[in-house]
């Protein structure tokens, strides 16, 4: 029996950006696999560096204000040891990236025929007229009614909901094994969510493409992701798949997220608020728990020094063992099940 | 696209009426006349008076505008009270003479401009943008005129490499010696015309640059595989020019307007010394006309403009 193999391997990977001279972690020491036909969340709240993950992936950053560090290793090629001339190989033909603001993402001054047919002139050698047919059916599979029409319109002439499409059909017109979501709906309303979500899955079954979806909407990932990664001031501190982390969350700060999202067993209650902020990068601390801070009736004593992975269950990874003994104020006293 | 230009056509006829009223009124209220010392300083004042009188300038202003409006129409601007000549004729002379030093100081503007801007933007910080940004803010400092008296003094005087005066040369003959005289004439306004008229493209073509590089469509570019050299040639470039081609049409104005000082520091025979000297001898015909052109001119370059972004940036365009 074949087993699914993990076609992207994020071995260690740490990003740090330069800040008046100094070397700040947005991201630090990650880990993480995706399999072909799988969804892999990624959640956190803003700054957490979901994005600065996704980016990394890509290559996006500027060499002479970040520096990386770790393996990204995608089908046997390490992407950070890549020169500019050979992530164009990888970018736009094996990994596509659908950006989160569909506004500003796509050129004001170029056609939208033009804007996707440029991803296959550096990754196919379709003949232009093949590459208009290719157009078409993209615009047709992620949902435009009208592709004639809309391929020879301009960024400005489309809603909302129809540029993501298109970016959407940028990220897959040369049939990525990975496509990399950065946020696809939060700039759009609920209704076109839902759409852009099925486009998405739909694409995935016929490209048999691994998608790595960043979000901040946990409604999103209970509705369209395989497995979770919960990502916490620039690190994982808990992954599983969708049922473990959202039936049997472990770490605090995945407790504290699903307990601040409103449902329906407990409308009646006040929301969950969790206490503080996200430290800023040049105030994040060397060591400990980063959380700890914004759990502060959690004893010392329940942290670790250096906090680890740690397996609770096949797949389901928690950090740091406060978990074990982790209880929000209201429940004190009471035994955890 | 047609209908937009026949409208902004348009919209230009009562902005024209309303121009030519004002230029008329503000030339009037200049304190003065143009007899008085132009004949003779010790000229009877009853002469002048009488002359006022037959040249219809004690005639109330609507008079004397409709006087100037239906004379307009049948293309006559009048006489010049100080060349006594037509006034079509004297600045038929010279606009000629105009027209082509400011198209050569835009040319020039443009070729160094481009390049400067978009080098200085693409390479923000290093050793050769810093050079770029130094020049463009020294010269922004220094009043246009300064610039002119410095360059005629460094190159026309004291290396003698440009004439100083004049169009062209009194000895030239045959087209070939004309032409070749005009133009030697013209390259020392027009290359100090361009290093002051660029400072503004670069700086503001710099920023636009940088921009670009930071926008979200340049790293969707980037994600799809691109290399960074057609990035900046298929994306970069085209959308950083927006705002400097729509920007053509008002400068065409603008070098026009700047011919005033250029011509009058180099005794150029162009319609920008003909209105300082105008100016100075009371020669309301010739003033009006003048201010009149300008204005129409400022207009035009208005409307060029709208052409131009129109046909330049698909958002704008009309259909």
């Amino acid at each position: 029996m074949e087993t699914a193999s993990n076609f992207l391997n994020i071995k260690d990977v740490s990003t740090a950006f330069k800040i008046d001279g100094h070397y700040y972690d947005a991201i630090s020491h990650i880990n993480l696999q995706v399999q072909h036909d799988e969804i892999l969340a990624i959640v956190g709240e803003s700054g957490c560096g979901k994005s600065t993950l996704a980016t990394t992936i890509m290559g996006l950053h500027d060499p002479a204000e970040t520096k990386i560090s770790g393996e990204v290793d995608f089908e046997g090629t390490n992407l950070l040891k890549l020169d500019e001339q050979g992530y164009n190989q990888f970018r736009g033909a094996k990994i596509g990236m659908i950006f989160q603001d569909p506004l500003s993402a796509l050129n004001p001054l170029k056609r939208i025929e033009e804007q996707i047919s440029e991803v296959m002139d550096y990754h196919t050698d379709l003949s232009t007229e093949d590459k208009h047919k290719r157009v078409i059916e993209l615009l047709d599979q992620v949902g435009i009614v009208n592709p004639q029409r809309t391929a020879r319109q301009f960024p400005h002439e489309l809603s909302g909901g129809m540029r993501q499409r298109v970016i959407i059909a940028i990220a897959i017109a040369c049939k990525p094994d990975l496509i990399i979501a950065d946020e696809p709906t939060t700039a759009l309303d609920v209704t076109i969510q839902a759409q852009i979500l099925d486009v998405l899955r739909d694409i995935q079954k016929e490209n048999h493409a691994g998608i790595i979806l960043i979000t901040h909407d946990l409604g999103v990932v209970a509705e369209t992701a395989d497995r979770v990664a919960v990502m916490y001031a620039g690190q994982i501190v808990e992954q599983g798949s969708v049922e473990q982390v959202f039936n049997t969350p472990e770490h605090p700060y995945t407790r504290s997220l699903l307990r601040s999202m409103p449902q329906r067993d407990n409308e009646n209650d006040d929301l969950y608020v969790i206490q503080g902020n996200v430290p800023s990068l040049q105030k994040m601390p060397a060591t400990g728990d980063r959380f700890a801070p914004r759990i502060p009736w959690v004893p010392a004593e329940a942290h670790e020094a250096n906090p680890t992975m740690h397996e609770v269950a096949p797949g389901h990874e928690v950090r740091c063992t406060c978990y074990k003994t982790f209880q929000f104020p209201d429940e004190q006293g009471s035994v955890k099940a | 696209m047609w209908k937009t230009i026949l409208r902004r056509f348009l919209i230009m006829i009562p902005e024209v009426i309303i121009l030519s009223i004002l230029v008329f009124l503000l030339a009037k209220a200049m304190p003065g006349d143009p007899f008085t010392g132009s004949i003779n300083p010790k000229a009877d004042p009853a002469q002048i008076h009488h002359l006022m009188k037959i040249n219809g300038l004690y005639d109330p202003w609507y008079q004397q505008y409709w006087n100037w409006v239906v004379h307009l129409f049948h293309g006559n601007l009048g006489n010049s009270y100080q060349y006594q000549e037509p006034v079509t004729r004297l600045i038929g002379g010279r606009a000629a003479n105009t027209l082509w030093l400011a198209l050569f100081t835009m040319i020039l503007t443009y070729v160094f401009a481009l390049p400067m801007g978009v080098y200085a933007g693409r390479h923000e910080g290093k050793l050769p943008d810093t050079i770029i940004r130094v020049y463009t803010y020294v010269t922004y400092c220094i009043p246009f005129f300064v610039i002119l008296v410095i360059g005629i003094w460094i190159f026309g005087y004291v290396l003698g490499w440009f004439p100083t005066t004049g169009s062209i040369s009194s000895d030239a003959n045959g087209w070939i010696q004309t032409l070749g005289s005009r133009f030697y004439h013209i390259l020392l306004p027009g290359l100090l015309g361009a290093l002051f008229g660029t400072v503004n493209i670069v700086q503001y073509l710099r920023s636009e640059v940088i921009d670009a590089k930071h926008s979200d469509y340049v790293r969707t570019a980037r994600s799809k595989g691109v290399p960074s050299k057609d990035i900046y040639r298929h994306h970069i470039f085209r959308n950083s020019l927006l705002p400097i081609a729509a920007f053509a049409g008002y400068s065409i104005t603008g070098l026009l307007n700047g011919s005033i000082f250029t011509e009058t520091v180099f005794s150029y025979p162009g319609m920008g010394l003909l209105f300082v000297n105008s100016i100075s001898y009371r020669d309301y015909t010739v003033i009006t006309a003048l201010v009149l052109i300008y204005g129409i001119l400022n207009l035009i370059g208005t409307l060029l403009s709208d052409i131009i972004l129109s046909i330049v940036d698909p958002r704008i365009r009309i259909q």
